[in-house]
C-alpha cells in the first residue's frame, strides 16, 4: 500500500491537485482534500477491462481492427464525447482527419455560449490565482458554485491569506439569479452572501438592466424579475467601486435560449468597467470532463474550438451543424466513436448506427455497441494533461496505479493506423 | 548515409563564406568534411547555380502558447479563406494570421526555416506553448520565458532580496518552464494593470511595489548576465505603441548600464510625436543607438499591410490599443500572478497615415541599423504581419527599387514623413544569411546550428537564384533538416519533428525553500506540480530536449 500526495484532479475542473490518495493494488482511497466530486471519481473500482466485440470479449488488437473496419468506407462518421486528456485529444484529431469525421465535444453546447460570445466580441477573463489574491468582490451570476465545484470557497475565497487583501474574509460576495445550495459562500467570520434570486429565464432582463446602470443609464422601472432596479443599482455601484470585483458565470446553467446574449452582456459589463477606470474581469466555469482540453487542443490543430467537420479533407467549423445530436436527428451520421474516459455514467447518445465506446471501464449500456473497448482514466491510469477551467493552466496528471489499461491516445491511436 | 551537395554558391556567414561555390558533405544528420577515405556518395544533389545557405532561425514568433490559441478562437472568420488540406504526408489544418500548430511547422519549412523561437512563454502556462510547439512538426523550436510582472520577483525587489537569491529565482524558473532565454514584457506594467495603472513610464513606481521598469530591468540583465544565460535579456519596452515612446526606448538602452539587452520589435517604440498628426519616425534616433551601443540587439517587428491579430503578453498596451481592433473584438487576460495577456486583430491599412507610417519606420530601421548580426528578421509574427509575408520582406530589403514603388502607393503624408525614399542601402545576401541565420544562432545561443562548417547539424536550404527576391525565398528547392531532405521545390517531402532548445543554469536549490510557502499560500497548484518534467517533453515519441552550454562553457 502506498500513498500518494499533491495529486491532481481532472474530475472538478478547478485544478485542486492537494489530495492524498491511498493506492492497494487497484483500489484508490482518497485520504484527504477529497470533495462530493472528486472522492468517488477517483475511488470508482475498475469494472470490466476486456474490449468486446457485440458483447462477446475480444482482444485489444481484435477489437481496434473491428473499429477500423466500421469506419472505413463511411461518409461521415462522428467522433464525440472527446472527454479525455490532452494526447487523447491529440490522437482523437488524428484519426479524425483520417477518417474524414466530425469532432464534437459532449459540452461543446454548454460552451457555444461562450465561445459565440467570444468570437463576436471578445472579453476580459481572469484565473484562479487572481481571483485568489485580488478579489474583493465576486458576483456570481445564475449558477451554483458549491455544486459545480464544492471547494471552490475553500480554496480561492476563504484562503487564509491573500496578497493584496488584508482579509480575505472581507471579500463580498453576490449571487444574481440562482441562490446557492449551501453555505460554502459563508464567509469565516459568519457573513452570508447577498443573494438577489430570480429565475434564470430571467437573467437576460435582470442582467440587462445591470448593464445599462453601470453605463449610467437611467431607468424608470422600479423592478425587473420581482428585482428592485435600487438593488441591482447597488451592485453596479458596488462594481465601479471595487478595487478588482470579479463576475462569474457558468454557462452550462444558463439553459435558456440565446444564452449567448446573457454572457455577451457579462462580458459588456466587464469591458464598461475597465473602460470607465476600474479593473474587473470575468470568469466563465468550465473544465469538467475535458471539455477546456478538447476546446484547447482542437483550437491549435485545427484553429477552432471542438466543433470541427473534416469531412472535406480540412477543418470546417459549424457550432451548430456538426452536434452529433443533430447529425444524427437528421440521418448525416453513418457512425459513431463515443470517447469518455472520465465518466462511465456518460453513455453515448441513442442513435441507430454502427458505434464505438471508447470508455471509462465500468460503463453500462442499454444497447450494446458494436466494441466497446475500456479504457484508463487519464491521471489515474496514466499520466496525462489536463487544462483547467481558466484555460490558462494545464496540469500534469499522475499515474497512481498499474490497472494495464490502455490510454485514450494508445487505443485511437491504434484504430488509426488499422484504417 | 553519405549525401553530398555539389557546387552551390554558399552563404556561410559563420564561417566567413560569402558566395563562394563549394561541396557539403553531410553525414548521420550533420555536416562533415570532404570524405578522404574515398567512400562512395549515397545521394548526390547537384547545386551548381543555386544558393545554399543554412537552415533560417526565426528567433521572434509567437507559434506556441495560450494568447496564440485564444487568437485562433477569436478568428474562425480568418481562417476559412485559409484551409490546408490533408495530404498523404502532412495534417490537414487552417491558416493565415495564426495558423495551426501543425500548418505553421510545414508553411516555415516550405520557407527554409528550420528553427524558431516562441518569444513570450509564460512561466504558468509554459506547458501549454511546449505541447503545442511539440505539435510543431519539422522545425526545431525554443522559448523565453517570461518574467517581469510576477509577484514574486516584484515582491523579492521590493524587500531588496540580493542579486544572487533573484538569480536563482531566475534560474530556477527557466528550469522549471524549460526555456532558453528570459524574456520581460512591459516591466513591472503588465502587474501595474492588475493595479490598474494604466500606463506606467521607466521610471514609474508599480503602486503597489516600491519597484520601477528600470529597476525590473537592470535586475534580470544582470541576473541573466550572472547565471551566463547566452540569450541577452530580451525586452519587449514600455510604452508599446504609444507616440513619444523614443524617448522611453532611448532611455532603456541607456539604463542599462552597458548590460547585454535584445529590444523586440523595435518598430513599435521608435515613435516620435513630431508632425500634423502628432506621429513621427524615430528610427534614426534608434539606429544610431543601436550603432552606438554594443551591448544592445534588436529585431524589427516589421509591419505589413492587411488583417493580421496582434497577442501580446501587455496586457496593459493591448488594453489601451483596444480601440483599433479591426474586427472589433478582442481579449484581455489578468494570467495568476505572473503575467497576463491581450489579443487585438488588426487591419494595417496602407492609406492608414499610422499604420504607412509604421512600416516604413521598421524600414528604415532595418537600413539604418549598420551591424546585421545586431538587427534580426521578424515581423513579431503574428503581430506585424504572419511570418509567411517573410520572403516579401526579404525583397524589400533587398531591392531598392521595389522599395521605392511600394513607397510611392502609401499615404501621402506619411511619404513625406520618412526618409525612405533616400536610403540606398540594399541588404545582400550575405546580410540576409547574417540576419536569418549566423546572427540568429549566435544572439539566442545555439551550439552547431546556423552555419555550414563540419560539426554543425545539417539544417540546410537551397534556393534558385532569382531576382525577384520574393520569389527566390518564398520556395526554395531543397530544405534539409539534420541532414533529411524535408522540402522539395517549396512543399513538404517528408515530416520530421525538431528538438526543443533549452539552457539549464544552475541555482541553490534553498530557493525552494522559499518558493514552496508562497505557492502553498497564494498560488493554485503546488510547486511540484508546477515544474515541467523532461517526459513531458518526450513521452510522445517526438519531442527531444537539447540543452545548451551556458557562456563561458565548453
Amino acid at each position: 500500500m502506498t500513498e500518494i500526495t499533491e495529486v491532481p484532479s481532472p474530475f472538478c475542473g478547478i485544478g485542486t491537485d492537494d489530495l492524498s490518495i491511498q493506492v492497494d493494488g487497484a483500489t484508490l482511497k482518497v485520504i484527504a482534500n477529497g470533495c462530493a466530486v472528486n472522492t468517488p471519481a477517483f475511488e470508482q473500482a475498475i469494472a470490466d477491462a476486456t474490449p468486446r466485440i457485440a458483447g462477446q470479449a475480444v482482444s485489444l488488437e481484435a477489437a481496434t481492427t473491428k473499429a477500423a473496419e466500421l469506419l472505413r468506407g463511411t461518409n461521415q462518421p462522428v467522433i464525440s464525447g472527446c472527454a479525455t486528456d490532452v494526447n487523447g485529444m491529440r490522437a482523437l484529431l488524428a484519426l479524425a482527419d483520417k477518417s474524414g469525421a466530425v469532432v464534437d465535444n459532449l459540452n461543446f453546447n454548454n460552451a457555444r455560449r461562450n465561445l459565440l460570445a467570444l468570437q463576436d466580441s471578445g472579453w476580459m477573463n481572469t484565473t484562479l490565482a487572481e481571483l485568489k489574491n485580488r478579489c474583493d468582490l465576486l458576483l456570481v451570476v445564475g449558477t451554483d458554485l458549491e455544486a459545480f465545484a464544492p471547494r471552490f470557497f475553500e480554496k480561492y475565497l476563504w484562503n487564509e491569506e491573500s496578497m493584496f487583501l488584508d482579509n480575505t474574509a472581507n471579500r463580498e460576495i453576490i449571487y444574481l439569479g440562482k441562490a446557492p445550495s449551501g453555505n460554502a459562500s459563508t464567509s469565516p467570520t459568519g457573513q452570508n452572501a447577498n443573494v438577489l434570486p430570480c429565475a434564470d429565464a430571467d437573467l437576460p432582463d435582470v442582467t440587462a438592466v445591470l448593464s445599462a446602470l453601470v453605463k449610467g443609464h437611467l431607468l424608470h422601472a422600479q423592478s425587473v424579475a420581482g428585482i428592485a432596479i435600487a438593488d441591482l443599482q447597488a451592485i453596479a455601484d458596488k462594481l465601479k467601486a471595487a478595487d478588482y470585483g470579479v463576475i462569474l458565470w457558468g454557462a452550462a446553467a444558463m439553459a435558456f435560449d440565446q444564452a449567448e446574449l446573457t454572457v455577451q452582456t457579462l462580458c459588456n459589463i466587464v469591458k464598461d468597467l475597465n473602460q470607465s477606470g476600474t479593473r474587473c474581469s470575468g470568469f466563465p466555469l468550465g473544465g469538467k470532463e475535458g471539455d477546456q482540453t478538447a476546446n484547447q487542443v482542437c483550437g491549435w490543430t485545427t484553429g477552432y474550438p471542438a466543433r470541427v467537420n473534416f469531412a472535406r479533407g480540412y477543418p470546417e467549423y459549424d457550432p451548430y451543424l456538426n452536434d452529433t445530436q443533430a447529425l444524427i436527428n437528421n440521418g448525416e451520421a453513418d457512425a459513431l466513436v463515443w470517447v469518455q474516459a472520465f465518466n462511465s455514467g456518460a453513455l453515448p447518445p441513442k442513435a441507430d448506427l454502427p458505434t464505438i465506446v471508447i470508455g471509462r471501464s465500468g460503463m453500462k449500456f442499454e444497447k450494446e455497441p458494436d466494441v466497446f473497448i475500456p479504457v484508463g482514466t487519464p491521471g489515474i491510469d496514466h499520466s496525462g494533461h489536463a487544462y483547467r477551467l481558466d484555460n490558462v493552466v494545464a496540469i500534469r496528471l499522475k499515474k497512481l496505479r498499474d490497472s494495464g489499461l490502455p490510454s485514450t491516445a494508445a487505443v485511437l491511436t491504434a484504430i488509426e493506423q488499422a484504417l | 548515409m553519405l549525401i553530398k551537395l555539389t557546387g552551390g554558391t554558399v552563404y556561410d556567414p559563420a564561417s566567413g563564406i560569402d558566395g563562394q561555390q563549394q561541396d557539403i558533405f553531410v553525414q548521420d544528420g550533420r555536416i562533415v568534411d570532404a570524405p578522404k577515405d574515398g567512400r562512395p556518395v549515397d545521394q548526390e544533389y547537384d547545386l551548381r547555380g543555386k544558393v545554399v545557405m543554412s537552415g533560417a532561425i526565426d528567433m521572434h514568433t509567437h507559434i506556441g502558447g495560450g494568447k496564440g490559441n485564444i487568437a485562433r478562437t477569436l478568428l474562425p472568420e480568418d481562417h476559412r479563406m485559409d484551409p490546408v488540406h490533408r495530404t498523404p504526408i502532412t495534417r490537414s489544418g487552417n491558416g493565415h494570421a495564426m495558423p495551426s500548430t501543425y500548418v505553421a511547422g510545414y508553411r516555415y519549412a516550405e520557407m527554409g526555416y528550420t528553427a524558431c523561437f516562441e518569444p513570450a512563454v509564460l512561466p504558468i502556462n509554459a506547458r501549454q506553448a511546449h505541447m503545442e510547439m511539440g505539435d510543431t512538426p519539422i522545425v526545431d523550436k525554443g522559448g523565453y520565458v517570461m518574467l517581469g510582472s510576477d509577484d514574486f520577483l516584484l515582491r523579492m525587489m521590493t524587500a531588496n532580496k540580493d542579486q544572487k537569491a533573484i538569480n536563482d529565482y531566475v534560474a530556477w524558473t527557466l528550469n522549471a518552464a524549460k526555456g532558453i532565454g528570459i524574456k520581460v514584457v512591459n516591466a513591472g506594467g503588465i502587474s501595474a494593470f492588475k493595479f490598474n495603472q494604466r500606463k506606467l513610464d521607466l521610471d514609474e513606481q508599480n503602486s503597489h511595489y516600491a519597484v520601477t521598469p528600470r529597476q525590473i530591468l537592470q535586475t534580470l540583465a544582470r541576473a541573466v548576465q550572472e547565471l551566463g544565460i547566452t540569450h541577452p535579456l530580451h525586452v519587449h519596452g514600455c510604452n508599446l505603441g504609444v507616440p513619444g515612446n523614443l524617448e522611453t526606448t532611448l532611455n532603456t538602452i541607456e539604463g542599462i548600464d552597458g548590460l547585454p539587452m535584445h529590444l523586440t520589435h523595435i518598430q513599435f517604440h521608435s515613435y516620435g510625436k513630431e508632425g500634423d498628426f502628432k506621429f513621427s519616425s524615430g528610427a534614426a534616433q534608434i539606429a544610431e543607438a543601436i550603432n552606438s551601443n554594443p551591448n544592445i540587439t534588436a529585431d524589427v517587428g516589421q509591419i505589413l499591410f492587411g488583417q493580421t491579430v496582434t497577442a501580446s503578453g501587455d496586457n496593459m498596451r493591448q488594453h489601451a490599443n483596444h480601440k483599433y481592433a479591426s474586427p472589433n473584438k478582442w481579449v484581455c487576460m489578468d494570467i495568476e500572478c505572473d503575467a497576463g495577456c491581450g489579443v487585438v486583430p488588426f487591419k494595417y491599412k496602407d492609406q492608414n497615415f499610422v499604420n504607412a507610417l509604421q512600416w516604413a519606420i521598421g524600414l528604415e530601421i532595418f537600413l539604418l541599423v549598420e551591424d546585421p548580426w545586431r538587427i534580426f528578421l521578424t515581423t513579431d509574427h503574428p503581430n506585424g504581419a504572419p511570418f509567411t509575408s517573410y520572403p516579401h520582406l526579404i525583397r524589400l530589403l533587398m531591392d531598392r527599387s521595389f522599395r521605392n514603388d511600394m513607397l510611392a502607393t502609401i499615404h501621402p503624408e506619411a511619404q513625406k514623413m520618412t526618409t525612405l525614399a533616400s536610403i540606398e542601402r540594399e541588404y545582400t545576401l550575405n546580410e540576409i544569411a547574417i540576419m536569418t541565420r549566423a546572427g540568429a544562432a549566435r544572439i539566442i545561443g545555439l551550439k552547431d546550428r546556423g552555419a555550414l562548417s563540419a560539426g554543425n547539424f545539417a539544417d540546410i536550404t537551397v534556393y534558385t537564384e532569382n531576382a525577384d527576391r520574393q520569389t527566390m525565398f518564398a520556395k526554395p528547392d531543397y530544405v534539409f533538416k539534420d541532414g533529411e531532405l524535408v522540402v522539395k521545390n517549396g512543399e513538404v517531402v517528408k515530416v520530421t519533428w525538431g528538438t526543443t532548445h533549452i539552457v539549464k543554469p544552475d541555482y541553490d536549490l534553498s530557493i525552494e525553500k522559499d518558493l514552496k510557502p508562497y505557492f502553498d499560500k497564494y498560488l493554485t497548484m503546488k510547486l511540484g506540480n508546477f515544474k515541467i518534467s523532461d517526459d513531458e517533453i518526450s513521452e510522445d515519441g517526438r519531442g527531444s530536449l537539447t540543452a545548451h552550454p551556458l557562456r563561458g562553457a565548453a
